[in-house]
């Protein structure tokens, strides 16, 4: 009897701590809910400038995640299954983003391009941006697809990424921006303070935190099924394509939403190294912060709610499909 | 014939040295020794999965003198090592090798279907042929009704057998089972073994069945090796003994 009494106590002891925590995110929820009303919201997001953020975060998170997962994948890979001098070191530096402030990540990019290989990269894209995408891009993109095709296994989700990565650029470059005219092949964006430069800042951090959640994907995944395929005639790169990444779709999936989150929470970065310009580098977390700066408190949690709403929805996504258990 | 000669292998503080063993064509050779002593490492350099720091592996047909070209007639001993293949340094998939290991390793996100197609597609076979092939081989390892199942809610025996069916798909000349049985409730073990039999009396492959457990080694071998203090000794017992 006393011990059953003794257990009841330890659990009410632990849970009522829990409740205390788990209590604070709901009222922290409730509050920006209960403040404002649904047509204060259906306002705010009819107004140009809101919708012009929403466009860019979404166009720029989007980008951002295809970028994450572009180096995520072979960097998760590598150091869950290859042991190669220097490792810990590597491993230490992609922890660097995590750990580092936001703002000091913003001033380092904001530096780097005020160095000079930073100001080449700065003086070629401002310039030349559509001759380096037309020269550079596409080419490398069609022989991608080229290569893919001529292989016969061909993993239909490389080549719908290539063609959004593709989509993408041209959306970022194109409809935000500045029309492409395939004629005239140096139109400019450059980099610091322009679109380009919020993409860079989003994914300065959101691929370290998809490289951490593909490591962890590759690490549970046992190496003995690419065994298998190597046996069974796959060259290294075939047990990759064919047996590896079809097995870890589920940590894709984590790795793209939380690529996708943390990109669409960035601020701190983005203020530094692309400014807070509007109808140019604003996106939804900087039209929070524009908001409250000049006072208008309701288009501020009208945002707020609307990113709580997507945050939501991106966990949601993770918790049906993505790794079970935690991740990262 | 499955040939180690001299083979050093080491991973990690874990060395085994001086592996020499023979398994002649078409034999059933059992691998034996307790957990932990390296049968794994010995069947994965075998496989080419690891690295061997000594020593080489030999594949190739021990024929009879009657089937060797004009030139090498002049012999007189019965049998003659011919077309041996030195694989010590060749990839896994250059090696012609069928390989089960111990939990099966199927594939998650692939049917029964498309587990015994793999290598034949990896060698570009028509598809009528693959089908064929997999028709045969669903009805010898009698996994037709799971053609269309994940490996997700297999039984045991049932991955065994879509193992083992993947592996002899593209028709190797040698198989490797890392403790195929181990796993394995006792009905399920004695038609698996039932299964590794008939497979056995085809003499078509060349098997190296690595095994802690001397009764499957009653049961199944030709040719019996222990392997015990990093060193492997001929047992006698087995079916050619």
């Amino acid at each position: 009897m006393r011990a059953a009494r003794s257990t009841v106590t330890f659990y009410l002891g632990l849970g009522s701590i829990g409740v205390f925590y788990v209590g604070l995110i709901l009222a922290m929820l409730a509050a920006d809910l209960f403040f404002t009303t649904p047509d204060h919201l259906l306002g705010a997001l009819q107004t140009r400038e809101i919708q012009y953020a929403i466009r860019l975060s979404l166009v720029s998170c989007f980008v951002t995640t295809l970028l994450s997962l572009w180096v995520a994948v072979p960097l998760g890979y590598l150091l869950a299954r290859t042991q190669f001098p220097g490792k810990a070191i590597v491993d230490t530096i992609l922890d660097i983003p995590i750990v580092l402030p936001p703002l000091v990540l913003g001033l380092s990019l904001l530096i780097l391009f005020q160095m000079p290989p930073g100001k080449w990269i700065e003086h070629q894209t401002t310039h030349h941006m559509g001759k380096m995408l037309v020269l550079g891009v596409f080419p490398l993109f069609a022989s991608v697809v080229a290569w893919l095709f001529a292989r016969r296994h061909v993993p239909y989700w490389a080549i719908l990424s290539g063609v959004a990565v593709a989509t993408s650029l041209l959306m970022v470059t194109g409809t935000l921006d500045r029309p492409i005219h395939w004629s005239q092949t140096n139109f400019g964006t450059g980099i610091t303070y322009a679109i380009p430069s919020v993409i860079l800042a989003q994914f300065s951090v959101s691929a370290a935190f998809a490289v951490r959640t593909m490591r962890v994907t590759f690490d549970q995944i046992s190496p003995r099924t690419e065994q298998v395929a190597l046996t069974l005639g796959c060259t290294r790169a075939q047990a990759f394509w064919l047996v590896a990444i079809p097995e870890s779709w589920r940590g894709l999936v984590t790795a793209a939403t939380i690529a996708w989150a943390r990109a669409l929470g960035e601020f701190g970065p983005i203020l530094i190294f692309s400014g807070a310009t509007r109808m140019r580098t604003e996106v939804l977390s900087t039209t929070v912060f524009l908001e409250l700066s000049v006072g208008r408190l309701e288009g501020a949690i009208a945002v707020s709610l609307l990113m709580v709403i997507v945050a939501v929805f991106a966990l949601l996504l993770m918790r049906t499909f993505g790794l079970r258990g935690g991740s990262v | 014939m499955i040939r180690l000669d001299e083979v050093s292998i080491r991973a990690g503080t874990f060395r085994l040295e001086g592996i020499s063993l023979e398994i002649p064509t078409g034999s059933y050779g059992v691998l034996m020794g307790s957990t932990g002593c390296g049968k794994t490492s010995v069947l994965e350099a075998v496989a080419g999965l690891r690295r061997v720091t000594a020593g080489s592996i030999l594949l190739g047909d021990r024929r009879s003198i009657t089937n060797l070209p004009p030139g090498l007639q002049g012999a007189t001993t019965g049998t003659v090592l011919f077309g041996d293949r030195d694989v010590t340094n060749l990839p896994p998939g250059e090696r012609g090798i069928g390989y089960v290991p111990q939990d099966g390793a199927l594939f998650r996100t692939m049917t029964v279907r498309q587990h015994l197609a793999f290598a034949l597609k990896l060698r570009d076979e028509p598809a009528d042929k693959i089908a064929e092939r997999v028709e045969e081989l669903a009805d010898s390892f009698r996994i037709g009704h799971l053609l269309n199942r994940r490996p997700a809610g297999l039984s045991g025996g049932e991955i065994q057998r879509v193992a083992l069916g993947r592996a002899l798909s593209f028709r190797p000349k040698y198989l490797l089972l890392d403790e195929p049985l181990s796993a394995v409730d006792e009905t399920t073990r004695d038609s698996l073994i039932a299964l590794l039999n008939t497979i056995r009396a085809t003499r078509e492959v060349t098997v190296l069945h690595i095994t802690h457990s001397s009764a499957e080694a009653r049961e199944l071998a030709d040719v019996r090796y222990r392997l015990a203090n990093g060193r492997v000794e001929r047992e006698r017992g087995g079916h050619d003994a």
